[in-house]
């Protein structure tokens, strides 16, 4: 398939931002003048949306330094910008996403709420949300994002956002003072890190693996790994 | 939940952990109305073990009594070890604790046999079906079926889980029988053959009537020890091939042999697994899933083992030089996915890209080529023909010295001096696109 966007840098990152939503594999991506019609390609025209190219604009700054903020539009506009720069892009941001389901861990607090911090690299809660929801669906939850200081609660019935003025649990790990967690929080947390030490089998150690699948990054927030 | 159940915990994940398999994929089932949980094609994991591996599921015995004595499995009777047993209960508990917490996707329930298989089984089934019913549980639920057990039991456990398997453990039955007495092919094909009759029976009523319970929907899987026992890759690979498609296996797990019973004189002294091999056999799977590729066309009854040195695609592609060079440009996709170095996800990519263009070396290193292996056996639009002139046996160490990892006790200044014969890589785009995300 092949995306068409109105020549624009804005519309250019509303077809990144359609490539991550939609999971999308476009084989090529397009300025409308460039188009060239091409027999059984099917083609997608991209209506540039302000707020989607700024959500990703914003995403991208937070990963550059300051000397390298301007690159990827100047890149655009040296118009080596192409569908695999996009697709890489694309793929690393799916990969977080990815990890998030894998890596969060709910901890539940004395007054019944799963709760889960966690510091994506890239904004990509909002990405999980749906899974979450289909997933634990009869369980109250919070996912916070301590990097970027606002998280999402759900009620039973829909997922809000949510920023907190005041933390109780410590901004840098998310651990919660074991006074306001359960009584079985601990037990299960034990049995876990149990489970998962005694399930590695000592004659094939590979640390190197280990970490390639399960960056260190996540290590503080997994009960198996502190 | 108290430190007994933390106890046995440790102790029946500990006897579980030869098993391989930890897959959570091949179902979508969703959420019910008030219910918890879901489960996903694609599985998820959610931790790495420090040997690397993924955990997916809670991979735990029932008990870790059994009543045989089988030569390569550390539960059996006759050795000294800690014994436990998780009652259903416990067994729910635990999944539901862990699974709120986002720790695993689900269960998976294996068991030593205590009085009898019926026995036994009855009561794995029963954790599945407290746990689908009363706790309207929709995660993953992976059973063994226990060899011996009524089909009834076994069609019940089938409604409750999304995956059943039977493991078959020794390649060959003259061998299984030399270190099982209890066991014979016999016993392991019969729970075998049931579950998949009953998976297609259950496909064809699910077609007709909607809301037919579906029956072990993942489908089932097996586990084979590779290196306890004198068979060949060969008769291995041939006996995966024969469940793939006589017993539609999802999965057929291969399991390097781990000196467990280390004093059992019926079975050979290693000093380490045989990892290598162990890995050689899942590409050559995964060629047999993936790459069309059939059994024999991986060994041929004068090489029965698999190269360690190199893996079998390249082995077969070094072995058959008639085939080659394939031209991306022209080629069938049948074809273009034998080349070393070409993946499925590249080969797709070339067959939509070469509508556009005639594709050149730096188009298939941006396809996602690795042109380092592929060039000795690809003609693109531009690539000199002088290396497929080269005989198998150089090429072949040529690969060999050009792909060899830098390690310490092989200084850089050492590789250099192989390089000299590669062809030159064309230079990369001025602006990678890694280099503007990673900065």
């Amino acid at each position: 398939m092949i995306l068409v966007y109105d020549g624009t840098f804005e519309g250019f990152l509303t077809v990144v931002f359609e490539c991550y939503s939609r999971k999308l594999e476009p084989t090529n991506i397009c300025s409308e003048k460039n188009l060239q019609e091409i027999l059984f390609i099917g083609k997608e025209y991209i209506t540039t949306v302000t707020s989607h190219s700024d959500r990703v604009w914003k995403g991208l700054q937070q990963k550059l330094s300051k000397e390298l903020n301007q690159l990827p539009y100047s890149a655009f506009l040296s118009g080596e910008m192409d569908v695999l720069m996009v697709r890489k892009a694309a793929r690393r941001v799916m990969k977080e996403a990815m990890r998030m389901l894998e890596f969060i861990r709910f901890q539940r607090t004395l007054d019944d709420i799963y709760f889960a911090p966690i510091s994506p690299d890239y904004d990509v809660m909002p990405m999980t949300l749906k899974h979450l929801k289909e997933r634990f669906s009869d369980q109250l939850w919070l996912v916070y994002d301590l990097k970027r200081d606002y998280g999402f609660f759900y009620n039973l019935k829909s997922v809000e956002e949510v920023t907190l003025n005041e933390k109780s649990f410590n901004t840098s790990n998310g651990a919660v003072p074991l006074n306001l967690l359960q009584e079985e929080e601990a037990v299960y947390q034990t049995m876990w890190k149990g489970y998962c030490q005694n399930i590695t089998i000592r004659e094939r150690l590979n640390p190197k693996l280990q970490k390639q699948h399960m960056p260190k990054r996540y290590w503080k927030f997994l009960p198996e790994k502190r | 939940m108290n430190e007994t159940v933390q106890e046995k915990l440790n102790i029946l994940a500990d006897a579980a952990k030869y098993d391989v398999s930890c897959a959570s994929s091949g179902n979508n089932r969703g959420n019910t109305n008030g219910g918890i949980g879901n489960t996903l094609n694609c599985g998820i994991c959610h931790s790495f073990t420090d040997d690397g591996r993924c955990v997916s599921l809670l991979k735990v015995l029932m008990t870790n009594h059994c009543i045989y004595d089988c030569a390569y499995c550390i539960n059996r009777r006759t050795n000294d070890r800690p014994r436990a047993t998780l009652t259903v209960e416990e067994l729910v508990d635990l999944t539901i604790g862990f699974y709120r917490r986002n720790y695993i996707e689900g269960l998976f329930l294996s068991s030593g046999v205590i009085k009898n298989p019926d026995h036994t089984m009855e009561r794995m089934m029963l954790v599945a079906k407290k746990l689908r019913i009363e706790e309207r549980y929709n995660g993953y639920i992976h059973l063994k079926a226990i060899p011996g057990a009524s089909p009834e039991l076994i069609n019940e456990a089938g409604i409750y889980a999304d995956r059943l398997s039977v493991n078959i453990e020794i390649p060959s039955n003259p061998e299984l029988k030399r270190l099982a007495p209890d066991k014979s092919y016999k016993d392991i094909y019969g729970p075998m053959n049931l579950i998949k009759d009953n998976i297609l029976v259950n496909k064809e009523e699910r077609q007709k009537f909607r809301h037919t319970p579906t029956f072990a929907p993942a489908g089932q899987s097996t586990q084979l020890i590779v290196g306890a026992t004198p068979e060949s890759d060969r008769q291995i690979l041939s006996l995966a091939s024969d469940l793939y498609s006589g017993q539609r296996m999802k999965r057929v797990y291969y399991s390097g042999y781990l000196p467990v019973n280390e004093y059992d004189q019926r079975l050979p002294a290693l000093k380490t697994p045989p990892l290598v091999r162990e890995n050689r056999l899942y590409q050559s799977d995964w060629l047999m899933r993936f790459y069309r590729f059939t059994a024999d066309e991986i060994l041929t009854s004068d090489q029965p083992f698999l190269d360690l040195e190199i893996d079998p695609k390249l082995a077969y592609a070094l072995r058959n030089p008639q085939l080659f060079p394939i031209n991306v440009n022209t080629d069938s996709y049948h074809m273009i996915l034998r080349v070393p170095g070409i993946g499925v996800q590249s080969a797709q990519r070339i067959i939509e890209a070469r509508k556009f263009r005639k594709l050149t070396t730096q188009n298939l290193t941006k396809i996602g080529v690795v042109m380092k292996r592929a060039k000795y056996f690809i003609i693109s639009n531009e690539l000199p023909s002088s290396v497929f002139d080269l005989p198998s046996e150089t090429l072949r160490r040529q690969i060999l010295l050009s792909e060899k990892p830098k390690s310490k006790s092989q200084p850089d200044t050492q590789l250099k001096l192989f390089s000299f014969g590669e062809v030159i890589q064309l230079p990369a785009p001025v602006s990678s696109p890694n280099k503007i995300l990673t900065a």
